[in-house]
């Protein structure tokens, strides 16, 4: 009798979703929240993690230098990556919609292709192009007679190819993002603006874009987030050179955290992007939730 | 034709004989048994790693003790990241290696080991003046020398082109023999370098170094030892705003001009590849890039010459990178790890790893470079890794020294000397502006 109840009891549809979701919870929980918590414990440490010295690593980063060109780079780096990212992903997204479905698949296919490749290992393809001494974009411009581009000695040209790479690398999320969108905005809303005698720019600022807007927020929310967080792209191709003017949180938080041995630094480095982010995220997912429940 | 002696064959010789006849006349103690694990940096050299096994499981047969050695490779700072893995977990390998600072990075997570290395020392000798200084901290040495690792940046340059372009016979100066001419050595200054680097340069074969953020800038802190250039002096006082440290960033503006720009971004194996194509004339390196040209291109490495760095005003400093062995505080096997440590010291066993590593390796026991046929005869050319050991009057310099090692080594990790000199070469700083940001960064590298 006690086995039947117990048997009805995980049978109710709470205690099943629940449980199905419990794998994902442990590893959210031992992956993401206890290195969460641990990490803003150890960014309370001095460097022989011996004492607690509360916010004094934080305010040591504040007297560097480096620390506040890391963090101008760093804010940079994102918005001008997620801005490009969100452009070139609006306009194949619209590309490819117009394209009959037949055909339509294998460009999805194709221009997802620098998404799925794992970042480390495409980023060291572009470095090969980018060499310092042999860069195979240079061996190309010497054809042509023009001068060589010094891709990673020099920090505009530094700066331009891990942004480049990026854009590479993540325009095709908000590609298929943004296509997704697109073909969940009816087709009636296009005719009736047709009728209306409206053109293509009257179609997209007044039926598209508005119609787009919460997946438009919650793709460069979420994108700001993980360039904010990047590390494969700098570390391959520059490892924060030349003159420390491409290091980002993540690059800068290894080279103190790990590379020069103190963890308690590199942790309140790594995390010091923390509260900004978190208070982006609350308005940008107010915002979609306003707008949702406007709807 | 060039004989070539197949990968196989060389380890199994080299192993064979390195092994068996070494361990013979090991003394077991009654403190090896058990089990050991050892977390040991994986050797460039292709072959090296087999010999050093070899000779490590034969002493564990002999002992009693089941070994298992991991090679881990410091490719992408893995071997730093298993370091620091292990040093938080408190648990991992036995042995582990400790190349250059992470001794002074992990001193709290390894066992003093004073009496092994009063042993070593006073069965084989002094070691070298910056493995005291690497090693010995706060008054107790952390680690002991391994066996594998530990190398000098010589001076690699190519004696066709500095005797065709530059008027300089390096073989005359630096023969391999016995016989130098303390003249002309003592006319090898950095003010005759510089000369040459503007004819080489003119003539299309630069002398390329990095200046980036990479190990291999160290030869930057040995150019400012020998030019007096203190960054932090040995009390740990900030001294970057020296007449000296302005002379060196001086004297750099003037030989950056004749390097290549892409110097700034160049990694640790940039200046192998650019003196291994023929594009070079000169590089700070170990013997690595010449056992790779010897393989890649062997037209090039039989023009290839190791010889000793320039000297400034204060002297002839060469970069040193000496590699240690430590046994972690959570180890579960100390007594044999101690016993291991003792032994991998004794000259057999280091003499059959210089040799198993074409001579890229430099023990740090002063006895065991002397006489060692390796450097000798090794060829192409004849000679050619001859003068890779000091034979001079050259000193090994740990970067950042004379900086306690707490703050050497956050210099030197966090490429302070680098930073600073591309800020006046690259940017176009002011020293006065570049000296400031320096100072800035090394408060921040007293932190403790």
């Amino acid at each position: 009798m006690k086995l039947t109840n117990l048997i009805i009891w995980f049978r109710q549809k709470p205690r099943i979703a629940f449980f199905m979701c419990l794998p994902l919870i442990i590893m959210v929980a031992c992956l993401i929240i206890y290195p969460f918590f641990y990490s803003i414990f150890l960014a309370t440490l001095n460097k022989s993690e011996t004492k607690f010295v509360g916010l004094a690593n934080f305010l040591f980063l504040f007297k560097r230098e480096t620390f506040w060109l890391v963090v101008q780079q760093s804010i940079f780096f994102a918005l001008v990556a997620v801005f490009f990212k969100a452009l070139i992903g609006f306009i194949a997204a619209h590309s490819i919609n117009e394209i009959p479905s037949k055909g339509q698949r294998k460009w999805r296919g194709m221009l997802l292709i620098p998404w799925v490749i794992p970042p480390a290992l495409s980023t060291l393809g572009w470095w090969w192009l980018f060499e310092p001494t042999y860069s195979a974009l240079n061996w190309i411009l010497a054809k042509f007679s023009l001068e060589s581009i010094p891709w990673l000695s020099e920090t505009f040209w530094a700066r331009f190819s891990i942004i480049l790479v990026n854009i590479w690398v993540g325009a095709p999320f908000f590609l298929i993002m943004y296509l997704a969108a697109l073909k969940s905005i009816p087709e009636d809303l296009y005719e009736a603006a047709s009728i209306d005698g409206a053109n293509y720019w009257q179609k997209l600022f007044f039926i598209t874009l508005p119609m787009m807007k919460n997946i438009i927020s919650i793709t460069i929310l979420f994108s700001i987030i993980v360039t904010f967080a990047n590390f494969d792209i700098v570390r391959v191709l520059t490892r924060g050179g030349p003159i420390d003017t491409t290091h980002l949180f993540a690059t800068y938080a290894f080279r103190v955290g790990i590379e020069s041995g103190d963890i308690p630094l590199g942790a309140a480095v790594s995390l010091f992007m923390f509260p900004v982010l978190a208070v982006l995220s609350f308005i940008i997912l107010r915002n979609v939730k306003r707008r949702s429940n406007e709807v | 034709m060039v004989n070539k002696i197949g990968r196989r064959k060389f380890i199994k010789t080299v192993g064979i004989a390195g092994a068996t006849t070494i361990v013979a006349p090991y003394i077991k103690t009654a403190t090896s048994a058990g089990k050991l694990s050892l977390g040991i940096w994986d050797h460039w050299i292709p072959g090296a790693n087999d010999v050093l096994e070899n000779i490590i499981l034969s002493w564990g047969e002999k002992n009693g003790v089941e070994i298992k050695v991991d090679f881990i490779t410091s490719i992408g700072n893995k071997l730093l990241l298993t370091a620091q893995a292990e040093s938080r977990a408190k648990t991992g390998h036995d042995v582990f290696s400790m190349p250059t600072w992470y001794c002074s990075m992990f001193k709290h997570r390894l066992e003093p080991i004073d009496q092994v290395v009063e042993d070593i020392i006073s069965k084989h000798g002094k070691l070298l003046d910056s493995a005291e200084f690497y090693a010995h901290l706060d008054g107790h040495w952390r680690a002991a020398p391994a066996p594998t690792g530990s190398f000098f940046d010589s001076m690699v340059s190519r004696f066709d082109l500095f005797k065709e372009h530059a008027d300089i016979d390096l073989k005359e100066i630096f023969p391999a023999n016995e016989n130098r001419n303390t003249e002309l050595i003592n006319n090898w200054t950095y003010d005759t370098f510089l000369l040459a680097a503007e004819k080489l340069y003119n003539a299309g074969k630069p002398f390329g170094a990095t200046i980036g953020a990479t190990p291999d800038s160290r030869w930057l802190s040995a150019l400012f030892t020998s030019y007096g250039a203190e960054l932090v002096n040995k009390d740990g006082e900030v001294t970057v705003d020296s007449d000296a440290v302005k002379e060196v960033l001086e004297y750099l503006k003037k030989l950056t001009q004749f390097m290549p720009d892409s110097v700034y971004a160049w990694d640790d194996s940039s200046n192998n590849r650019w003196i291994i194509s023929g594009a070079g004339s000169a590089i700070f390196n170990p013997a690595s890039a010449w056992a790779v040209a010897k393989r890649d291109n062997p037209d090039i490495a039989k023009k290839l010459w190791h010889h000793d760095v320039p000297r400034g005003p204060k002297g002839r400093f060469r970069p040193d990178n000496s590699q240690f062995w430590g046994i972690w505080d959570f180890a579960e096997n100390k007594s044999a790890a101690k016993d291991l440590l003792r032994y991998i010291s004794e000259r057999d066993v280091i003499d059959a790893c210089v040799k198993a590593s074409q001579g890229y390796d430099i023990p740090l026991i002063v006895s065991h470079f002397k006489n060692n046929k390796t450097w000798v005869d090794a060829s192409p050319p004849d000679g050619v890794l001859y003068n890779y050991p000091m034979r001079g009057d050259e000193v090994p310099v740990a970067p950042g020294y004379p900086a306690p090692p707490e703050i050497a080594s956050q210099i030197t990790t966090q490429y302070i000397i680098s930073n600073l000199v591309a800020r006046i070469t690259a940017k176009d700083h002011s020293i006065k502006k570049a000296i400031r940001w320096a100072e800035n960064e090394l408060e921040g590298a007293m932190r403790g």
